[in-house]
């Protein structure tokens, strides 16, 4: 196997025992982006050049390290090494991607818009100040739907992203690139953001690992927002060992987000083999009825009995209001987008437009040429739904939905520990067959937004293969236990066995359609 | 004033906070820096950037809330009030919409001699705006506009009064005595001319003794107390004007032009933002602990009310003068050290609003940077006490020890001025001034007593002043009457 499609819990073990060195995963993965990059679209911007110099200063880490541990006698350490040092080396001299909403500083950050299309910040964002300390090689900035607003990616300023498991079809989105990336090993692992899915359900369609954690407990600082009160960083990834290593690096307190949480941060690798025996699985009857592709319903209900088979108890459990979320959802997301997307008024800085005669018509045409169709849709929908006339109808309302969900899984987490039900009720579909759709597109984060509404956390784990496209298992756990949400999700993919699922496109997949690229 | 018409004014006052950073980053508040010389990626709304509450400005408005006798919030929380604007960059403000920080206080004021409660609505924390600086004369013929952000993002408090203000005398004491007790608390500098308090006055007119309040025009710009005064002066007379001349007043925004000392209109009801309120999502709501509300309550300084009370009943000065001491935190420094040195609070109080004050007027110098030292008006009323100078040399030791620093004892000593109390010495001179003038004499001898008033006059001529007048007196009378 080569070193691009290796796991980051592998390549560390290797990298520790001295068999491989971060420059020759580094040039491994930059390799497999030159090979596949043209068909797939994962990325926006590749920092070559700064990510094999990271390479090589983590590598002269690794030697220090090794040397202080042992005096260079030993010929390693295994996984146990960590604790001594907490979580953070577990990533060291791996290469990630990054979302492009992600500010890195000196790296142009698009958020996939023209709006910010020559945008650098002069600040990292704190996830990514965390994995520069814990040593990790940023490979590049990653395609998304323009503002995260999206579930396909399509809705790209620059260009759209492919399936790796079918390059006529979307990777999901909006963190469509970095779920692609990871997939097509163009990346080891990779970041994501989470409004209503937006890692879940590309994870879902990759085939990849993607979590969503609670609200609060990784920081927002840095992460352009979309929906304030639903974003969460969220790690993409091969495997559930991957995502909990990642995600003990991105979790914790941060002094410059007041909504993340001063709770100490697990050691979430160590919680991976609790095992599932006794675990109580409810299973929400309402999100198994009308709209879910019977394929992808065999998948999970097979996954679900996998679990029984090494020891979860499965219950019925009632969430009365999740037939609201999706609308909740498109109110709070779509009413916090109009205001915070309010600042891209071409005053300070992104696209300004030309020959402007006052401030008006300037922030005006600034606005209606640097954003695209389906940003100024939510812009308008967030917009009416804040108004004075119509913000106790909306705005309101959606607050007292979150408040009834928020209950509903309450009640659900008195009877188990942990809630499972398909990530996205249909295969990954077709380049251009939701696009001029967008209320049938929005469907595909019917399941995942009532997470975002009530802040617990979620991941989305591959369940298996139908018709050669990858299907999700989505599980929900309490807040703040992402600990059992691993570990189930951890025996489920071994119950499942497609831990190690390689998309064609990895090797080479079929002629490329030119589909909406340059739209 | 028409007779028929009674004024209805509420107040919103904007107070900048005194705080060294801003509200929600940690940037620096110091007025006059060099433009966007204190900025951040979160005061300049850069993309992905967070605010984070400063605790001290929670603690400065919750101070001010408490000191104008408000109710703190268990729970309050910031809300956005969103609008486009070159100078607001996030284009979103973070105010306060339903759950102020403090409400239902009050002010007490006093006017002509007349107390009178002015309801405080609420008192409520939010953002400064940056600043548009418009390249050439004025903003129309501006080729360009530049931002200086410099302010934006600096603690802002808004109070806002109840309609209970009936004139401008008494807009003008109510701002004035806030202005004392947020000075006191140290909640905000108040500086008007730099911007650091401002008002808006909104004021209707309506029949006396109606039930109903007539429509409100909101006045915005009112840069001076003086402007509140005049602002509102004119505006009342034209609604008055307006309806006596059959119109109505329509409700509308007028901006203050100081210079014609007029209103005019800015815009209408109708152009009125919808400002599409909703709870900031950045910022955790603020669960304010009851135990620091007290513990702040008990740690409150004096407020100008019972400093003034304590000064009337300590030293026994005439209500007023103990008030207007009280309001100015300067003054009342001053006062408080002056007796500390010399406990004579009538004396201190007199000098202090009599010729200090004048000083101070006729120079245009702030107390706190003139070279008078309470230590030298002590050690002058000390002398003036023990009959070492009389008053009216004191005046002119006071202006030398004002303009120069030098010390009043000193000034005394240099030039001489040390109050002749000697007998021996007052006599010799007042054997000369009776040689010299026969006819004032012969008046006195003849039963003209006041005759008496010019021999002690030239007295006090031949001693520059020196003379003790009581001295001066007893001794003419005994020369005379032999
Ligand atoms: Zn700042």
């Amino acid at each position: 196997m080569r070193l691009c499609e290796r796991t980051a819990h592998d390549l560390r073990g290797m990298l520790v025992r001295g068999e491989v060195t971060s420059r020759e995963i580094t040039e491994s993965v930059l390799d497999q982006i030159g090979k596949v990059e043209e068909k797939i679209g994962a990325y926006l911007t590749i920092t070559p050049e700064q990510a094999l110099a990271q390479a090589d200063a983590a590598d002269a880490r690794i030697r220090a390290e090794q040397g202080n541990r042992c005096g260079g006698q030993c010929g390693g350490v295994g996984r146990g090494g960590d604790d001594a040092t907490g979580q953070a080396p577990g990533i060291l001299g791996i290469p990630v991607a990054m979302k492009d909403n992600i500010c890195t500083r000196g790296i142009r950050t698009t958020c996939g818009s023209r709006m910010l299309e020559n945008f650098v910040p002069p600040y990292d964002a704190t996830v990514v100040k965390k994995l520069r300390d814990a040593g990790a090689v940023i490979i590049g900035k990653t395609n998304m739907d323009e503002f995260a607003m999206g579930s396909s990616t399509e809705n790209s300023a620059f260009h759209i992203t492919r399936n790796p498991w079918d390059c006529q079809r979307v990777p999901g989105g909006s963190s469509g690139g970095s779920a692609a990336a990871v997939a097509a090993g163009e990346a080891i692992m990779a970041l994501g953001t989470d409004t209503g899915g937006s890692v879940r359900e590309p994870a879902s369609f990759c085939g990849v690992v993607g979590v969503k954690p609670t609200y609060g407990r990784v920081s927002r600082y840095g992460v352009v927002a979309f929906g304030s009160s639903l974003d969460q960083v969220g790690p993409l990834a091969k495997d559930v060992e991957d995502a909990a290593l990642l995600l003990g690096v991105l979790a914790g307190l941060d002094g410059c987000d007041s909504t993340s949480v001063p709770k100490p941060v697990p050691n979430y690798a160590s919680a991976l083999d609790r095992g599932i025996k006794g675990l109580s699985i409810g299973v929400p009857t309402e999100l198994f009825g009308a709209g879910l592709d019977p394929r992808v319903r065999k998948l999970v209900e097979d996954g679900i009995s996998a679990m029984e088979g090494r020891g979860a108890r499965t219950v019925q459990v009632s969430m009365p209001h999740a037939e609201y979320a999706l609308a909740a959802y498109y109110i709070v997301a779509t009413a916090e987008a109009s205001s915070n997307l309010a600042r891209f008024d071409g005053v300070r800085y992104g696209h300004r437009a030309a020959g402007s005669e006052d401030i008006t018509s300037l922030m005006k045409r600034s606005r209606s040429e640097g954003f695209g169709a389906e940003v100024k849709r939510r812009i308008m929908l967030g917009t009416y739904a804040l108004s004075s006339g119509y913000y106790e109808a909306y705005y309101a309302k959606a607050m007292k939905a979150r408040t009834l969900l928020k209950r509903d899984l309450e009640a659900a987490f008195e009877i188990c520990d942990v809630l499972v039900s398909p990530t996205v009720p249909f295969l990954p579909f077709k380049i251009g067959e939701k696009f001029d759709d967008p209320l049938s597109m929005y469907l595909a984060d019917v399941y995942t937004t009532t997470a975002n509404l009530t802040g617990v956390p979620a991941i989305s784990v591959p369940c298996g293969l139908s018709d050669g496209l990858p299907v999700g298992i989505h599980l929900v756990g309490r807040l703040f236990d992402e600990e059992t949400l691993f570990s189930a999700a951890r025996a489920l993919e071994e119950a499942c066995g497609v831990a190690r699922m390689r998309p064609p496109a990895a090797c080479g997949c079929g002629d490329v359609e030119e589909g909406r690229n340059g739209r | 004033m028409s007779q028929d018409y009674e004024v209805v004014i509420g107040m919103e006052v904007h107070a900048e906070l005194a705080a060294e950073s801003k509200v929600f980053c940690r940037c620096r508040t110091e007025f006059g820096a060099p433009p966007n010389s204190q900025t951040c990626p979160v005061c300049l709304g850069m993309p992905g950037a967070l605010p984070v509450l400063n605790k001290k400005a929670l603690e400065h408005t919750m101070r001010a809330a408490l000191a104008l006798n408000c109710t703190i919030a268990e729970y309050s929380k910031f809300d956005r009030k969103n609008y486009f604007y070159p100078d607001l960059p996030k284009a979103y403000q973070i105010s306060q919409y339903d759950l102020p920080i403090g409400r239902d206080g009050y002010l007490d004021i006093d006017v002509d001699g007349k107390a009178k409660r002015v309801r405080i609505r609420r008192v409520h924390l939010e953002e400064e705006t940056g600043k548009s600086v418009h390249a050439g004369d004025d903003i129309i013929s501006a080729t360009q506009s530049l931002m200086d952000f410099n302010r934006c993002g600096i603690g802002l408090m808004e109070i806002v009064s109840e309609a209970d203000i009936r004139s401008a005398d008494e807009a003008r004491a109510y701002l004035s005595k806030l202005r004392s007790v947020l000075l006191a608390v140290g909640a905000s500098d108040c500086k008007m001319e730099e911007g650091s308090m401002r008002c808006e006055a909104n004021v209707s007119v309506m029949p006396v003794g109606a039930k109903e309040y007539g429509t409100l025009v909101e006045l915005k710009n009112i840069a001076s107390f003086r402007a509140v005064h005049r602002a509102i002066q004119y505006e009342s007379a034209r609604q008055i004007q307006l309806i006596e001349a059959g119109g109505r007043v329509t409700r509308e925004t007028r901006h203050w032009d100081d210079a014609k000392g007029q209103t005019a209109f800015m815009r209408s009801k109708e152009e009125a933002h919808d400002y599409r309120y909703f709870p900031e999502p950045d910022l955790v709501p603020l669960l304010i602990d009851r135990s620091w509300v007290e513990e702040m309550r008990r740690n409150m300084p004096e407020l100008p009310d019972a400093k003034a009370a304590r000064y009337a009943r300590e030293w026994g000065l005439p209500q007023c003068d103990a008030a207007q001491i009280a309001d100015s935190a300067a003054l009342a420094g001053f006062f408080e050290a002056t007796v500390a040195l010399h406990p004579d609070g009538r004396e201190a109080a007199k000098w202090l609003l009599g010729d200090v004050s004048a000083a101070l007027n006729a120079t245009g110098i702030e107390l706190s940077a003139s070279k008078l030292t309470p230590e030298h008006l002590a050690e002058m009323l000390k002398m003036i006490a023990s009959g070492m100078i009389s008053g009216k040399i004191a005046k002119s030791v006071f202006e030398e020890t004002f303009n120069s620093g030098a010390a009043p004892a000193k000034v005394v000593e240099e030039r001489g001025l040390s109050q002749i109390s000697n007998t021996s010495e007052l006599e010799a001179v007042i054997a000369r001034v009776l040689e010299a003038n026969p006819g004032p004499v012969a008046d006195y001898a003849a039963g003209k007593e006041r005759a008496i008033t010019f021999l002690v006059g030239q007295v006090m001529k031949e001693t520059r002043g020196r003379a003790n007048p009581g001295e001066v007196n007893r001794i003419l009378k005994e020369k005379l009457s032999h």
